[in-house]
């Protein structure tokens, strides 16, 4: 607690003593004392306030409510008024700390130093003072500085800050690693690829900061509506004063008075103001601890009103990552010799589907403990890649051919389709073909359960784009639950394919809800910009990804979708309950004390007493 | 051009948005938007009389609350 909340709190205590003492012995100058001590510095305030012409001044109309009750003889109800005031001046001031120093802690994530190498020795620098290509190293306990590659050492990282993930990542010479995490076990010594500003940590921190200030549609209608709540309720508050008395008689003066400063102590909209900005700042910050960086408090909003999400195919609802499923070699051709042929062919080529082959054959060696760990390329020779049909080369002393059907129909052998889909590697030589190997992209483990989460949190469409061709799309749309498919796609139709299933041509439904698209960000642009929300996925490393979404999601784990739906609803309702709430209580309060049946207590729990409650709802939003 | 700046002692929700107001107001400005509970100020205004309006939006938060200021 500061100085000053240490003081406030002691000018409460001191001055609700002199209350009760001054109820118990009925003796005006304890209520004065009372008011004094809660009251001093809010006069003062006032005072200064009109001297700048701040006339709508919480401290001034506070001050006004407080004196007209003085006036009225209502001695107790003038101190309730200051008192708890205070007391909820100093609530709201403690929460909206509480909720800053929380978040901050969440973005804890900068390094304070790091360990640079220079010629052996090591020195002591800041984080910002890495240059690329510098070697830092990096001890167990202490926090990766700047994103990098590592030279040597293996060791396990704690990602939680970033990613929300309690799992440990394991890491070894040649893996990258991105700052902010922590390192656990071992040394490290690394290269640095990105100096401080452009590495995930500032990134990231810039991101969360700057969330604040794009406002949600609730947010810029509190802003304006206070705007106006403020001069109504002071100007009803002044013809209430004035305007019976005038038609009733000057003897109801000090009854209109006392209603007109129940409109007064009502007028401010702090619970408002204070508790909707609160609950979406909390609710990022949520997020946040999730590894789901949200760039605005809009986009929380509009992600709790989405009934169509679209997703691209490869990489968000797939790994991206080729696998081979089936070896289908002709007659007289085994399996493993089929697959070494392949293997050794294919190592020569940077094309992903052979990595998966050459993975394939090197897994099988390591199971069978086979001698060669994996494809010797010494035989092959005269390598040549054809471009978009596939690769030639001499295998041990023979021509061979692996491709796609179109190089086997070039070299006139009569391959086979198989019924497995996928994409696939055919294989042929002089005499003619030999076999084929399926090769496919593997759907996400958690991806149907998912979209069928998603389902049950009100979306209603759920589209997958892609250029892969029908047959392969469809296998994994029907896998993964997606209700509409969009395939072959070349990267400019997606938008326009995309418009087609959204907008039925016999004029149908208008639309209601928001459309998210969800990608990886690289060549997704027209999408991401036709979405209402871009979610990006998998972050590590893209940074046209980071920079053209609205949302990055840290990980490559598909139900985060699901954890930032949840927090986006839980987050607005938290709100409508606050303004509903709020607004409620002080219609109810204006009217019932315009027509004479609320007292000064009822005015004051409509300010303090929901102002109260309505921050301690925001605050739920930090522990989404 | 667009610039952020950390505010100091923003401590009342209806003084940032009053200042929000007010600053927008300003010749030159574009928009303007105050985050309370950041503490931060995103200021989108005219490059060649950017210097100026900062010393009017510094006069108008001083307005609104005399003991909270923009950080230069």
């Amino acid at each position: 607690m500061t100085k000053s909340q240490k003081i406030d709190i002691g000018k409460i205590c001191i001055s609700a003593v002199l209350y009760i003492i001054g109820f118990i012995t009925g003796n005006l100058w304890f209520f004065i004392a009372a008011y004094a001590v809660a009251g001093y510095e809010t006069i003062f305030e006032s005072v200064m306030g009109v001297v700048h012409l701040q006339l709508l001044d919480e401290n001034f109309l506070m001050t006004i409510a407080s004196i007209g009750a003085i006036y009225c003889g209502e001695y107790p109800e003038a101190v309730a008024v200051m008192l708890f005031y205070q007391v909820g001046e100093f609530f709201e001031n403690y929460a909206v700390n509480n909720s800053r120093k929380s978040i901050a802690d969440l973005m804890n994530i900068k390094a304070d130093f790091a360990n640079k190498l220079i010629g052996g020795e090591e020195v002591r620098v800041e984080p910002e003072e890495l240059v690329t290509g510098d070697i830092i190293l990096i001890r167990p306990g202490e926090r990766i500085p700047v994103d990098g590659i590592v030279t040597e050492g293996s060791s396990s990282l704690d990602t939680a800050a970033l990613t929300g993930e309690s799992v440990p990542r394991d890491v070894e010479a040649g893996n990258e690693i991105i700052s902010g995490t922590i390192n656990l076990t071992g040394v490290l010594k690394v290269r640095v690829t990105k100096p401080y500003e452009d590495s995930t940590v500032a990134k990231v921190l810039d991101l969360v900061e700057n969330a604040g200030s794009r406002k949600a549609h609730v947010e810029k209608f509190i802003t304006k509506f206070a705007h106006y709540y403020t001069p109504i309720v002071v100007g009803a508050a002044v013809i209430l004063a004035i305007v019976p008395p005038i038609i009733l008689g000057w003897s109801q003066f000090n009854d209109w008075l006392y209603r007109a400063m129940i409109f007064l102590v009502i007028s401010c909209p702090c619970a408002l103001v204070i508790s909707v900005p609160l609950s979406l700042f909390a609710g990022v910050g949520s997020a946040s601890r999730q590894g789901i960086l949200v760039k605005g408090s809009n986009y929380l909003e509009a992600l709790a009103k989405v009934d169509t999400f679209a997703f691209d195919k490869t990489g968000t609802l797939t790994t991206g990552r080729f696998a081979v499923t089936s070896i289908l070699p002709e007659a007289g051709l085994s399996e493993e010799d089929f697959l070494r042929m392949a293997a050794s062919c294919e190592s020569l080529s940077n094309h992903p589907i052979a990595a998966s082959i050459a993975a394939c054959f090197a897994a099988r060696s390591k199971e069978s403990a086979a001698d060669s760990a994996c494809a010797p390329s010494d035989e092959v020779t005269d390598y040549e890649e054809i471009s978009g049909k596939g690769i030639k080369c001499i295998y041990n002393g023979k021509q061979v051919y692996f491709g796609n059907a179109r190089l086997m129909s070039d070299v006139g052998a009569s391959y086979k389709e198989p019924s497995a889909t996928g994409s696939v590697v055919y294989g042929a030589d002089d005499s003619g073909y030999l076999g084929c190997i399926v090769v496919a992209d593997q759907i996400r483990e958690n991806c149907a359960k998912t979209l069928a989460e998603l389902k049950t949190l009100g979306v209603k469409r759920e589209i997958m784009l892609t250029g892969d061709r029908k047959e392969i799309a469809a296998s994994i749309a029907s896998e993964a639950g997606v209700t509409d498919v969009l395939a072959e796609l070349l990267p400019e139709q997606k938008v326009e394919a995309l418009e087609n299933v959204l907008a039925p041509s016999d004029g149908g439904q208008e639309k209601t809800g928001h459309l998210v698209f969800v990608g990886d960000g690289i060549n997704d642009a027209p999408v991401l910009a036709r979405a209402d929300v871009g979610i990006a996925m998998g972050a590590f490393g893209s940074d046209a990804a980071v920079e053209a979404a609205d949302v990055v999601i840290m990980t490559d784990d598909i139900s985060r979708l699901t954890a930032v739906m949840k927090i986006a609803k839980k987050t607005m309702r938290i709100c409508k309950q606050n303004v509903v709430f709020a607004l409620g209580v002080k219609f109810a309060v204006l009217i019932l004390g315009a027509i004479g049946l609320a007292t000064m207590w009822e005015a004051v729990f409509a300010d303090v007493g929901v102002a109260m409650i309505a921050i301690l709802n925001s605050m739920r939003a930090l522990k989404l | 051009m667009k610039k952020t700046y950390k505010m100091e002692n923003l401590d009342c929700a209806n003084c940032a948005a009053k200042m929000e107001n007010a600053i927008g107001k300003i010749d030159g400005v574009n928009e303007c938007s105050i985050s309370f509970m950041a503490q931060k100020m995103t200021l989108d205004a005219d490059e060649t009389k950017f210097d100026d309006i900062l010393d009017s939006a510094q006069k108008a938060v001083k307005k609104v609350d005399r003991g909270c200021k923009i950080i230069r």
